[in-house]
């Protein structure tokens, strides 16, 4: 009886902590234990990496996503981007290239005393655009940006 | 070489943090010169920490470039704290280095 119960509770707060985290649409959280979420990185092409990543989110166009990015690229095995976010409270950023071979690159997620500001060094497969995203708030928004490459930099 | 350098740089009450990482980030799409397919090998995951606190995290994957450069900025950094990053890739190696605000 009481055994039963308490498998019942243990699994009454797992679904509600499944639930909540599909609803979130971003499972991924510092608090969270680490995990890498191979799903995200499944994705072959641009449009099922934006659904597995936001859902059905609604991303807004936005100039308050400050990007430095070249406008070409002579060697797309190294792309240079620069983001400062100028959205309050900015908790995530996620790059993605819509034409590379797995279109997410990476995701950050921020910490309140991080300023929202990130610097990588990225692959583009072929000429393509860079898309930001930034979540803030339970929001999402975007900015893009087309880069031109000359030498791909993921086939080698 | 070593795995990770870092550099650290205050101004107006904020710390830049620039790091350098040594890593293939193999993509797994690769053919070496007998023509058989390099072994995908990259970071996955990076922890960015201020003492003993996290500033921010990434998931990635390949399409980070080959010996991975980042940059953060954070507030509320002193002189003596301490700045540590460490990483983890798909096959289970990671790495840690850690660097004291001057």
């Amino acid at each position: 009886m009481f055994k039963s119960r308490r498998n019942f509770f243990k699994k009454t707060i797992g679904a509600a902590i499944y639930f909540s985290s599909i609803t979130s649409g971003l499972f991924y959280s510092i608090s969270a234990k680490a995990g890498w979420p191979s799903a995200y990185f499944r994705q072959n092409s641009y449009k099922n990496a934006l659904k597995e990543l936001f859902g059905n989110q609604k991303l807004s166009k936005t100039e308050n996503i400050e990007l430095k990015l070249p406008k070409v690229a002579e060697n797309g095995a190294v792309v240079p981007i620069v983001i400062t976010s100028k959205i309050n409270n900015t908790e995530s950023i996620t790059i993605l290239a819509d034409k590379n071979p797995v279109p997410l690159i990476t995701q950050f997620t921020f910490a309140k005393t991080a300023e929202p500001y990130v610097s990588a060094r990225i692959k583009m497969a072929e000429t393509s655009h860079v898309v930001v995203v930034v979540k803030a708030e339970d929001k999402y928004f975007f900015k893009k940006r087309k880069v031109k490459v000359t030498i791909g930099g993921c086939g080698g | 070489m070593p795995g990770i350098k870092i550099r650290l740089k205050q101004q107006d009450g904020i710390t830049r943090i620039r790091a350098l990482i040594s890593h293939p980030m193999e993509t797994g799409y690769r053919k070496d010169e007998q023509g058989n397919k390099i072994p995908a090998h990259f970071i996955q995951e990076l922890i960015v920490k201020h003492n003993d606190n996290i500033i921010a995290t990434s998931i990635m994957g390949s399409g980070i470039s080959r010996h991975p450069y980042f940059a953060f900025k954070f507030k509320g950094g002193k002189p003596g704290d301490k700045v540590s990053i460490s990483w983890r890739d798909n096959l289970g190696f990671s790495d840690s280095a850690e660097k004291i605000i001057k």
